[in-house]
């Protein structure tokens, strides 16, 4: 039997203070009234550190140093912003390994994931967005278009350093200044990323970070001082933010919640539709807002495929997130592992069947097995509402016309993958799949030269690509 | 295996057909598949038992025209006692020869377990007869041959003439007698991965107790991907017929990563139940000395000089 050997990345590359306070106009500053919260490692419930929560003092001090900040650095021409915009590439990238580490001491996720697919998408955004900061005249947007101002963003703990990054460099390359809040159970990257910017000589309030739960974030939206909004979360907090700027002028883009399809033609490359699957719904966990919770597959391939799916399953290395050859980690929080349980036991009681492979949990953290539920019906919660786990609903369809009209029967409408050998029904998916990215024989890939964003209750605007610029330009 | 998997192989038009009805293989997400494999990191423990297990699954190889019967002597010593200062290093699986040189491995290795393999049928290109390509086989093994590595017809193959591929491969079977068949595919020339997985079947349902990728005589050679594939296809072989088929990538693995590489890609792909000598063989060289300096350093902490491994 060939078992490999533990193969633990190293945790002393990076270095955890026992307390963070808030990164405001280029200084640490404790919190005038909030409490200090602490951040576990959801793989071990160790605690990693305690974070400031940052009060509405905190975060009108914030949004007053960006203000301040904006009209030096929106000043400055667009070759001398994208200066610092490389330098902060640059260092994200010397910094990696260590910004990696953190990523998956925090969130959960394999260190093989925040290696191999974070680190290096967070460096290619701001490479990307540096690129267009002298530019923005040739972005078809006119000549001359201005920055918004100040952007009160507020990101998830799926991807903390991606979403940062998603969200900063567009932004910051459009010489708008930023407050943003990271997600309570996952500030550390984000703090790390402060530190960055004064060691790029970001000049000051042009980034602040302000940590902090919910309360933190409403702060921050309904502050009168911000120009822009930008979130990326659930639909629910997303439809609340959409209430409450209403009528302020702000602009806001939403990206939120989804239900992907995946569909499975019976002419697919079987063995890498199966990879595709895999890495559709338990890459991170299938903590991903555009994970393809939902394998359309077509039936007369079905139980072969299934066949195939589960041998896989059997294959998967769940464990330490450190560990190089770790597959699937640990659920972010007792929170989030509370509603996969539940939405699961819920699947079960409706009638579909589930299954896991034989895996053991750790005693310790949040874990959650890969679990795949046949039988499943659109009539099914678990094919309707998102899971935000590892779990796959299966459902078949006979033909490509049911395929479309499967996936597209969901409130949501982030994205959609197909799969299959033919062309032409590829582009014909395509044109009638309504989700932000349709996906073709692949899943989960993120280029930032790419736009992404929702239909329906996926939200509205477009990040990445040129017209992610959009989002940040008065236009 | 089944009457209903022979008789496909009556016409060149049933051939195609199933051939052709093979699910396709998608080149970039192959290609990720087997990348993401090669990240594995693979240590202590698991890398002596890994290293220890590829020594056991080389096929120690020597194709060149300035072969001689010394040289090959040198070679059947070096696959007996890989390392001479340690009786620990297991021997190797096989040797693997021209065939005026079998007599002489044959000689060398008798009675020792480690096999005489022998390339057959006009290696590398198999341009010529198939009375050439029988004798040639039957050749080997009258001298002793006890593995047959013989290359497809490519011409024939990418010309769609599947029939032929297929009935040379069923005439070199039966040259073999008992020894067993290899079938070299040479990937590098069949170029698109539905050709690797189509060529796969044809040698497996053909009755091919091996397949191989490559004759290392041509580049791209046994690459990650392309065994990825291979395994995929002799573990939907078995489901199917029932009959197991061992796979031996061979060419341009050099060093004990490249081997383990191989080892993880065998072990997630088709398991353990491939995981030895009789189901898998690496093709190679150089790569015996690499594994023995890695081994040697997982023992003592160290490095040796490349003078402290012997040279044959």
């Amino acid at each position: 039997m060939f078992e490999y050997a533990p193969a633990p990345e190293s945790r002393d590359v990076v270095d955890i203070r026992p307390s963070y306070g808030l990164f405001i106009d280029g200084e640490w500053v404790d919190s005038q009234g909030g409490d200090l919260h602490k951040t576990v490692n959801p793989a071990s419930e160790e605690v990693l550190a305690e974070v400031a929560w940052a009060t509405e003092a905190d975060v009108d001090r914030a949004v007053s140093a960006a203000r301040k900040a904006f009209g030096v650095w929106s000043a400055l021409p667009g070759s001398e912003r994208a200066k610092y915009l490389f330098r902060i590439a640059r260092i994200i990238q010397e910094r990696s390994r260590e910004l990696a580490v953190l990523e998956s001491l925090d969130n959960g996720k394999p260190i093989r994931e925040s290696r191999d697919v974070d680190l290096p998408l967070v460096a290619a955004h701001f490479f990307y967005y540096a690129g267009w900061a002298d530019k923005l005249e040739y972005a078809g947007y006119g000549a001359g278009p201005r920055p918004l101002g100040v952007a009160g963003q507020v990101i998830p703990w799926n991807f903390p350093l991606l979403m940062l990054a998603w969200k900063i460099a567009p932004a910051l390359a459009c010489g708008n200044t930023v407050v943003l809040k990271p997600a309570e159970t996952t500030p550390l990257t984000a703090l790390l990323f402060a530190e960055i910017c004064a060691q790029a000589d970001l000049p000051p309030g042009v980034v602040n970070i302000v940590t902090g739960a919910g309360q933190t974030g409403a702060a921050l939206v309904d502050h009168p001082g911000v120009d822009k909004v930008a979130f990326t979360g659930s639909t629910e907090v997303g439809r609340r933010i959409a209430r409450s700027v209403a009528g302020s002028g702000k602009k806001v883009t939403l990206e939120l919640g989804g239900k992907a399809a995946n569909i499975v033609f019976e002419d697919a490359a079987l063995d890498q539709a199966v990879e595709g699957i895999v890495n559709g719904i338990f890459f991170n966990q299938g903590h991903v807002c555009c994970a393809g919770s939902r394998l359309l597959v077509q039936e007369s391939i079905e139980t072969e495929l299934l066949d195939a799916l589960k041998r896989r399953l059997g294959t998967l290395r769940l464990g330490d997130p450190l560990d190089k050859n770790t597959d699937i980690g640990a659920i972010n929080s007792a929170a989030q592992l509370a509603k996969i349980r539940e939405l699961s036991d819920l699947g079960e009681a409706e009638g579909a069947e589930r299954w896991s492979p034989a895996c053991s949990l750790p005693d310790k953290g949040f874990w959650f097995p890969p679990t795949i539920f046949t039988g499943v019906a659109q009539s099914h919660r678990i094919a309707r509402e998102e899971v935000f786990g590892p779990v796959l609903s299966v459902l078949t369809f006979r033909t490509p016309a049911e395929a479309v009209e499967k996936a597209n029967n969901t409130p949501f409408g982030l994205s959609a993958g197909v799969w299959t050998e033919k062309g032409a029904r590829i582009l014909w998916m395509a044109s009638r799949l309504r989700a932000g990215v349709v996906w073709a024989n692949t899943f989960n890939r993120f280029d930032p030269t790419s736009p992404f964003g929702g239909y329906k209750e996926s939200g509205y605007g477009r990040e990445g690509g040129r017209h992610g610029l959009e989002a940040y330009l008065d236009v | 295996m089944t009457t209903s998997l022979a008789d496909v192989a009556t016409s060149n038009a049933t051939l195609r057909t199933f051939l052709h009805g093979l699910p396709g293989v998608d080149r970039v997400g192959a290609d990720q598949r087997a990348a993401m494999l090669g990240t594995r990191s693979i240590k202590t423990t698991a890398k002596a038992q890994a290293i220890d297990l590829a020594i056991g699954m080389v096929d120690l190889t020597t194709l060149e025209g300035a072969d001689t019967p010394g040289k090959v002597r040198a070679m059947c010593a070096k696959a007996l006692h890989p390392d001479p200062a340690d009786p620990s290093v297991p021997r190797v699986a096989a040797v693997c020869v021209y065939p005026d040189l079998v007599a002489e491995a044959a000689t060398a290795l008798k009675g020792t377990g480690v096999k005489v393999a022998s390339v057959a049928t006009a290696f590398p290109s198999g341009r010529s007869s198939l009375d050439v390509k029988v004798a040639d086989t039957g050749f080997a093994v009258a001298a002793g041959a006890d593995e047959i590595d013989m290359v497809i017809d490519r011409g024939a193959f990418l010309a769609g003439d599947y029939v032929k591929v297929f009935e040379e491969i069923v005439a070199i079977k039966a040259a073999c007698g008992a020894a067993h068949l290899k079938v070299i595919l040479e990937t590098g020339e069949l170029s698109t991965y539905d050709n690797v997985r189509r060529a796969s079947w044809l040698a497996m349902l053909a009755g091919g107790d091996f397949i191989k990728t490559s004759t290392g005589k041509v580049q791209p050679a046994a690459t990650l991907p392309v065994t990825l594939i291979m395994l995929e296809a002799v573990r939907d072989f078995l489901a199917v017929s029932g009959r197991k088929v061992g796979v031996k990538p061979a060419g341009g693995i050099r060093t004990t990563k490249d081997a383990i590489k191989m080892l993880v890609l065998v072990n997630e792909t088709v398991g353990e139940g491939w995981l030895s000598p009789d189901w898998f063989r690496l093709g190679a060289s150089t790569l015996l000395n690499d594994l023995l300096m890695q081994r040697q350093k997982m023992a003592t902490g160290r490095y040796a000089g490349p003078d402290y491994f012997t040279l044959d």
